[in-house]
């Protein structure tokens, strides 16, 4: 006996095996980012008045990142339709277009990732913070550009105490996010304090160790809302490779299969197209969910 | 079809034909072919049941002589290869955590679940719905191996510097965050590949059983079994991927340093932790007992449905409401996702959000109980056959029986916050598991045995197994519910000794354990080394029947229904001679008018 429905579909349920294979793994796959998503809620809502970071991410560039999925979204779609009316050409074409988006969207992807883990916020011991970009680093000192929209910094959740017992009102008072420490208190270094009145092109700051209190990237350990945020988009950016190495192998050295058996071929294409728009499904809930809220 | 003699020689000629032979390693090792990976599981599984068991009877003997060298040079062997933890061949409190870690963690991720689904799940379920083999064998291979190397990175954390896990299976954070060593750490990445191994398994039976069933075999002449892998695997596919969540984002706080279950201001050893902070310890156990719940019925609902194979087979009689049970299978499967947080009212999540789990746990109760019902009615007026299998059967029904209805009182957030995290709450789910669940597996093991091998397991040693093990499971796990309700905890290394010396004044109030109490624990633990000791029969006799049992006479040595005993024995490669054809339901036993007391599902006509 052979297994029976591996290329033609099942009368009664109307799936080939694959197919079937693939809508439930894609159902734990919901679960999976669901979960994360849980996770997010969790601990967005539970994070002090405050501290929750707002449009740290660069919009544009997420936009750009989120047309760049959709569009593979299209021509994933062409691909198969192409196979389907006998246009081996076509279908090549198409998913050579998809491919390169998937690869498109990893570069996007590790360019803002690289933009975080560069992006430092020090903590001084006087209290006060200098947030902004790695010019250099070593032993003594730390030089930075500083951040010329400080209502996007991640905050210490450690400074500008939300105990009203510290400091009554300190964040309370001045708004959520811009409020507090992320002006420079009063007695805060001036070279900090020209950093923020002088928008635009302006000399990096330079921070001796010494006064160093606490220094970070703007890493996962840096707050929660980075660490849900890489956690997310690395899960993610693993399936839109993975996915892109599947779609990869089909067109090229798998494409042999075309020739011998063309059902079977257009099926595998068919079931990694439906992985790929899972992929870019999530992506569709990520980019509103950590970019623009 | 009759239930005549099929030689096995036929069924392998016949394999000669339609396919090519394979060499070794791919017919025993890497096969794509569902037997043998259903049997790899089952040994696998078997294997770690019985490690996991060996943990237990170490700390058994840390609760019984606390402090006293472990005996029969075990203490040396065990010094020599756990190092600092065991000096002087005693169980440490160290050692004992992380062996009760252990031991949870293998007995069900390596242990039943393997064996209960994995193993019984890929022999029998493609067997009883007259399919070739799974729907994706290589995927199906993957699972095992993705099982394997769980398996090998759990067992080779016993040996890494610092030892395994210690943070107990549930593995809350922070503690299991911030213990020291990396013995975590290599646990979450076990737990990656079994749950990656379960998720291939459950996307294989689902599309399995909904694709690969037989002309005829419509969704109401599926045997129960079947039905109860069904189930359970949507409860593999869908609660499981949380946990692997949680698992990440517990691999992120102890290898990228983040906060995900660490809490602000947390200090560890009078020290401010060097973390972000702002992170939620609920957050791990909503999401780790949204799997672990419904694991609870990943464990028990194949057991109940090779109780109902083997029941109906023993009774020589249908099924009693099949319809209820099939239905009941599914309202469990349901309700199991929203009865989570029962273990977590203790957290304080409010009394509303109790309330809410609290009253979802006891309807979860109802369909629990008409399973219970319907098997107990089928048993009703039947003239049973007691062999082997069926006494394991029986013992199943009272025993899960105690292990559901103890189960009840921990339901109640208010009797729970007495009984929460003592000897109780022990007694109760190893109720459901060990003589519950496990005893399915056996009577499974020795009903199934002669399929797989084409001989019996011998019917006497079976039955000393039997008797021996029903005696000494209840006497570990009865007196544990005396403890647990005079509030002795289930977490102390030395099973209270220190924790009643410090109150000789309070004799008899809460808090302090009596002297029968602490007496008991030796009672326990003598029942749990007597408990291994009855295992050595079933050992003996699973291994010696391979070569010295007795033989079948026939395909279909149980006189059963089922289409798994009209294949060939064992069955080849592929399966059926010719794809059958279901004609009835799965339990026609005594139909009025059948010559013989039972009518195959691949019978057109009853009265032949």
């Amino acid at each position: 006996m052979e297994i029976p429905y591996t290329v033609r579909e099942r009368e009664d349920t109307g799936l080939y095996n694959a197919k079937l294979g693939i809508w439930l793994f894609l159902a734990s796959e919901v679960m999976l980012f669901g979960a994360l998503f849980s996770a997010y809620i969790l601990l967005r809502v539970s994070s002090p008045p405050g501290f929750w970071p707002h449009h740290v991410l660069n919009v544009p560039i997420g936009t750009v990142n989120t047309i760049v999925l959709i569009v593979s979204s299209v021509t994933v779609v062409m691909g198969w339709a192409s196979l389907k009316m006998n246009q081996f050409g076509k279908y090549r074409i198409f998913q050579a277009i998809t491919i390169l988006c998937a690869l498109t969207f990893v570069c996007v992807k590790s360019y803002e990732y690289y933009d975080k883990f560069t992006h430092y916020a020090v903590m001084k011991k006087d209290g006060t913070v200098v947030d902004g970009h790695l010019v250099s680093k070593d032993k003594e000192k730390i030089v930075l550009h500083l951040n010329e929209h400080p209502e996007t910094r991640v905050r210490f959740l450690t400074e500008g105490d939300t105990t009203p017992a510290n400091e009554p009102g300190i964040a309370k008072g001045a708004g959520p996010i811009t409020g507090g420490h992320s002006e420079p208190a009063p007695n805060a270094h001036k070279e900090a304090a020209s950093g923020e009145s002088h928008a635009g092109h302006h000399e990096p700051v330079t921070v001796p160790m010494s006064e160093v209190q606490r220094m970070e990237a703007y890493g996962p350990w840096h707050h929660t809302y980075l660490a849900i945020y890489f956690t997310l988009t690395g899960l993610h950016a693993l399936h839109v490779i993975g996915g892109a190495l599947v779609i990869a192998y089909i067109w090229g050295p798998g494409a042999k299969m075309w020739k011998t058996e063309p059902e079977r071929y257009t099926n595998r294409v068919e079931v990694s197209g439906l992985f790929w728009h899972f992929v870019d499904l999530v992506w569709i809930f990520l980019f509103p969910v950590l970019y623009l809220l | 079809m009759q239930p005549s003699s099929t030689p096995t020689t036929h069924g392998a000629a016949h394999v000669h034909h339609d396919h090519e032979e394979l060499g070794f390693w791919r017919k025993y090792i890497f096969s794509t072919d569902h037997k043998v990976i259903g049997i790899q599981y089952g040994l696998g599984g078997l294997f770690f049941l019985f490690f996991g068991f060996c943990l237990m009877m170490m700390m058994r003997w840390q609760l019984a002589y606390p402090g006293q060298p472990l005996p029969f040079g075990i203490g040396k062997v065990l010094e020599r290869t756990m190092g600092q933890v065991a000096n002087g061949g005693v169980v440490s409190s160290d050692l004992y955590n992380m062996f009760g870690a252990m031991h949870g963690t293998i007995m069900v991720f390596m242990g039943i679940v393997p064996l209960a689904f994995a193993a019984f799940g890929n022999y029998v379920v493609p067997l009883q719905i007259g399919a070739p083999d799974m729907a994706f064998p290589k995927v199906n291979m993957a699972s095992f191996w993705a099982f394997f190397v769980g398996c090998v990175i759990m067992t080779v954390s016993f040996f890494i510097p610092g030892g395994p896990a210690q943070g107990g299976w549930t593995s809350y954070s922070p503690l299991a965050t911030i213990l020291a060593g990396q013995g975590q750490t290599w646990w979450i990445i076990g737990m990656v590949f079994l749950i990656t191994s379960s998720l291939l398994g459950s996307v294989n039976f689902l599309a399995t059983i909904i694709q690969l069933r037989a002309p005829g075999m419509t969704w109401m002449r599926l045997p129960f079994f079947v039905w109860a892998q069904f189930v359970t695997g949507f409860l593999l596919l869908l609660a499981f991927p949380p946990l692997e969540a949680a698992a990440i984002m517990q691999l992120m706080d102890k290898v990228a340093h983040t906060s995900f279950f660490i809490p602000t201001g947390l200090m560890i050893s009078g020290k401010l932790a060097d973390v972000s902070g702002g992170g939620s310890p609920l957050l791990w156990q909503h999401l780790f007992w949204f799997l672990a719940h419904p694991e609870v019925y990943v464990l028990i609902l194949p057991g109940m449905g090779i109780v109902a194979e083997i029941l109906c087979n023993n009774c020589r009689k249908p099924i009693w409401g099949y319809k209820s049970l099939v239905y009941s299978v599914f309202a469990i499967g349901f309700l199991s996702f929203i009865v989570w947080a029962h273990h977590m009212y203790l957290t304080g999540m409010g009394t509303a959000i109790s309330t809410f789990f609290q009253t979802t746990t006891m309807i979860i109760s109802i369909p629990s109980v008409i399973i219970l019902t319907v098997f107990f009615i089928t048993l009703w007026g039947s003239s049973i056959r007691f062999t082997t299998p069926m006494l394991f059967v029986l013992a199943f029904l009272p025993m899960f029986g105690i292990g559901g209805l103890t189960g009840l009182p921990l339901g109640f957030n208010f009797v729970d916050l007495m009984l929460h995290d003592t000897y109780y709450v022990i007694a109760h789910f190893h109720y459901v598991v060990a003589p519950g669940t496990i005893f399915a597996l056996f009577g499974g093991i020795y009903y199934w045995y002669p399929k797989m091998t084409g001989r019996f397991m011998s019917e006497f040693w079976g039955k000393v197994h039997f008797w021996c093990s029903l005696l000494f499971m209840n006497l570990i796990f009865q007196p544990m519910f005396q403890q647990g309700m005079s509030g002795m905890l289930r977490r102390m290394s030395d099973g209270g000794a220190n924790y009643s010396a410090a109150n000789p004044a309070n004799a008899g109030a809460i808090g302090t354990l009596s002297d029968s109490l602490m007496y008991s624990n030796k009672i326990i633990s003598m029942a749990a080394w007597c408990l291994g000791l009855s295992q050595i029969p079933f050992i003996i006799n699973f291994f010696v029947s391979i070569w010295k049992g007795k033989p079948i006479t026939n395909d279909n040595p149980w006189d059963a229904t089922t289409l798994e005993w009209q294949t060939p024995t064992p069955p080849p490669h592929g399966n059926f001679d010719k794809t059958p054809t279901v004609y009835r339901g799965p339990y026609e036993y005594s139909v009025p008018g059948a010559p013989r007391d039972f009518t195959p599902q691949t019978q057109a006509d009853h009265t032949k």
